[in-house]
């Protein structure tokens, strides 16, 4: 029985609490005689009144809502939601790892050191990079630390009339806006009818203001960039350096090397691809390698070693700066360390395999139920379209992804890349059996059918949860962004 | 079947322009607007800001992801309408009443480039028969 849950301030009865303290045996003080004025506060903070039994089963029953990969297949396109193995939470629960305090004298924390040492290394091996810093705390903020190492780099040149990034048009909405924020105007390069980027496109756009490249390979539409090479060899000829964006690096752990492609930078995403918690169960991390030319411009500190003895290297001139307080989530590196070692090189490998072989077996069992724009063997990752069932009865991507939710599944990414109409982005993890590939490939298959037969199901769906269909326009336009008493 | 207005301008990227003299006032299409879906936000373009043809001129929000629209041609931003603040939705429900810029525009010449209404109208015809395949 699912019942609705209201939130904890509307639990709240005067005078409630959660303990029972004993009388005072020492005289009050007035809170004015503790703080000055300007810290007490002038109203009410009107926390809800309630028990700790109350809290308990409030937070429980929000838990219980939740959907995470502990539950079921969550196909997300681009987001790697793989099952994350619980031996990386008994890791970093050891109390070398979880007792110690970032500002705790480096000779106390050797082990800590050098595990992210190790990381760093293990990281570099992995991607074909020199140097790997462990500062930024996920993805976009990799990406960010990445491009300001790429202007580092010509600005130290004294090359200023640098001042665009390309990007292809199946890029991560983050990478137009890391290029923003790190102050480089961006350049839209689009994808060939095979869904690779267009290299005639991309030569039209190479010059002296362009500053480097941002990709993605295999990119969104989980298609390896055939021609990376020629990529490679055309931007850097042009002076401008590549950006490896490692969303998708799933794909290719063990097998194949960004550094190796002609990539200058790079970062990982280890809540994908390494499996630590993702979403919101996060935090995440956003390790960056650099080839050898540009390891000068990492953030510090960098986790130097000296004979035996590991440190915090803020010795370097050239470095962009801190970017991260203290030294990145280093818990999640605990996870990412614990997982690699676990799998080995072999277990790596094996992980892009499975991931691979999964994508191209739903992408072959769906193919004949929805429509397919780029009809390829596939990377991790594979877009199917809803225009077929949108021009035929009107049952829209966004129908189809809302119903799923009634079979039991996370939805796929949907509208997203955006050059597919009615996208359909679908990316089946390495840690799915085949039976629970064979149920989604159902539940997708009996979505297709109803969207065929019974149209109007749609409009309420979801309909097993605790509420139907959100009105997200009105989300969008008329947000309610907090719980606010009503007004009496 | 996408709306079109026989008396505007167009272009491939599925902007109106209505060009009289040198003054052009800039919106998307019935065809953009349904592609789009529910408009949540538009950002709109700063009064005074210079925009050559085919430039980045603002950003439309919908519930499926943002959307770039394009300068038609090249001038200058003399007002903006700032009804589109407060109420998107007037894109979708109005695609060709609701402009989004008045622009100055400094060659008016290059109007010659736009799509006419007839040819837009192809284009969104093959466009629309593209989906249906």
């Amino acid at each position: 029985m699912i019942r609705h849950v209201d939130p904890i301030f509307e639990k709240s009865v005067p005078g409630r609490k959660g303990y029972s303290l004993p009388p005072l045996d020492i005289p009050e003080e007035k809170i004015e005689s503790l703080l000055p004025e300007k810290f007490a506060r002038k109203t009410k903070a009107e926390l809800p009144e309630v028990s700790e039994v109350d809290v308990v089963r409030h937070f429980t029953r929000l838990s219980q809502l939740n959907f995470g990969v502990d539950e079921g297949l969550y196909p997300l396109g681009s987001c790697t939601m793989k099952y994350n193995p619980k031996i990386n939470e008994d890791m970093a629960r050891l109390p070398g790892f979880s007792q110690i305090h970032p500002l705790q004298n480096p000779d106390t924390v050797q082990g800590a050191l050098a595990l992210m040492h190790e990381l760093s290394a293990m990281l570099a091996e992995i991607t074909g990079m020199s140097a790997v810093t462990l500062q930024p705390a996920a993805g976009a903020h990799g990406e960010l630390t990445g491009i300001m190492i790429i202007k580092a780099y010509h600005e130290s040149r004294g090359d200023s009339k640098r001042t665009k990034m390309i990007v292809p048009d199946t890029a991560h909405g983050t990478n137009p806006a890391s290029c923003s924020v790190a102050g480089y105007d961006m350049v839209e390069v689009k994808s060939n009818s095979r869904g690779n980027v267009d290299i005639p496109a991309l030569k039209e756009h190479l010059s002296d203001e362009i500053a480097g490249i941002m990709l993605t390979n295999p990119n969104t539409l989980g298609l390896f960039e055939e021609d990376i090479l020629e990529m490679a060899r055309l931007v850097h000829e042009a002076g401008g350096l590549l950006y490896y964006d490692g969303a998708n690096a799933n794909a290719i752990l063990g097998k194949a090397r960004p550094g190796d492609m002609g990539f200058d930078v790079i970062h990982l995403n280890l809540h994908k691809s390494f499996s630590t918690p993702h979403g919101g169960g996060g935090p995440g991390s956003g390790p960056v390698g650099v080839c050898e030319n540009l390891a000068e411009f990492l953030p510090v500190p960098v986790i130097g070693k000296k004979g035996d003895r590991f440190f915090f290297d803020y010795d370097r001139p050239k470095s962009i700066g801190r970017v991260r307080s203290f030294y990145g989530n280093f818990g999640v590196l605990v996870r990412a360390y614990t997982y690699i070692r676990t799998m080995g090189p072999d277990g790596l490998r094996a992980v892009s395999e499975g991931a691979v072989l999964n994508a191209n077996y739903a992408q072959t069992a769906l193919k004949k139920d929805f429509a397919l724009p780029f009809d390829r063997i596939c990377k991790h990752e594979f877009v199917l379209s809803g225009k077929k069932q949108k021009a035929e009865s009107g049952v829209t991507t966004l129908d189809m992804a809302k119903r799923l939710i009634d079979y039991g599944f996370h939805p796929p990414t949907i509208y997203f890349p955006q050059i597919v109409e009615e996208a359909i982005m679908v990316e089946p993890p390495e840690t799915e059996s085949r039976e629970e590939l064979d149920a989604f490939i159902g539940a997708m298959k009996s979505v297709a059918r109803e969207a065929r037969e019974n149209p109007e199901i749609f409009k309420d769906a979801p309909c097993s949860t605790i509420v139907s269909r959100l009105d997200e326009t009105l989300a969008a336009r008329k947000p309610v962004l907090r719980w606010s008493p009503e007004e009496e | 079947m996408a709306k079109v207005q026989k008396d505007l301008k167009y272009t491939e990227n599925h902007e109106w322009a209505k060009i009289e003299g040198k003054t052009m006032k800039v919106g998307v299409t019935d065809y953009a607007q349904h592609a789009m879906g529910d408009i949540v936000y538009v950002e709109l373009p700063d009064t005074g800001a210079d925009f050559r043809a085919g430039e980045d001129l603002c950003v439309i929000e919908s519930v499926k992801g943002a959307n770039d629209v394009y300068s038609p041609l090249s001038g200058k931003v003399t007002e903006v309408n700032s009804e589109l603040e407060d109420s998107p939705e007037l894109i979708n429900s109005d695609p060709y009443g609701s402009w989004i810029a008045e622009m100055e525009l400094s060659d008016p010449s290059e109007g010659d480039k736009l799509l006419d209404g007839e040819a837009y109208e192809k284009l969104c015809e093959k466009l629309e028969a593209e989906e249906g395949e």
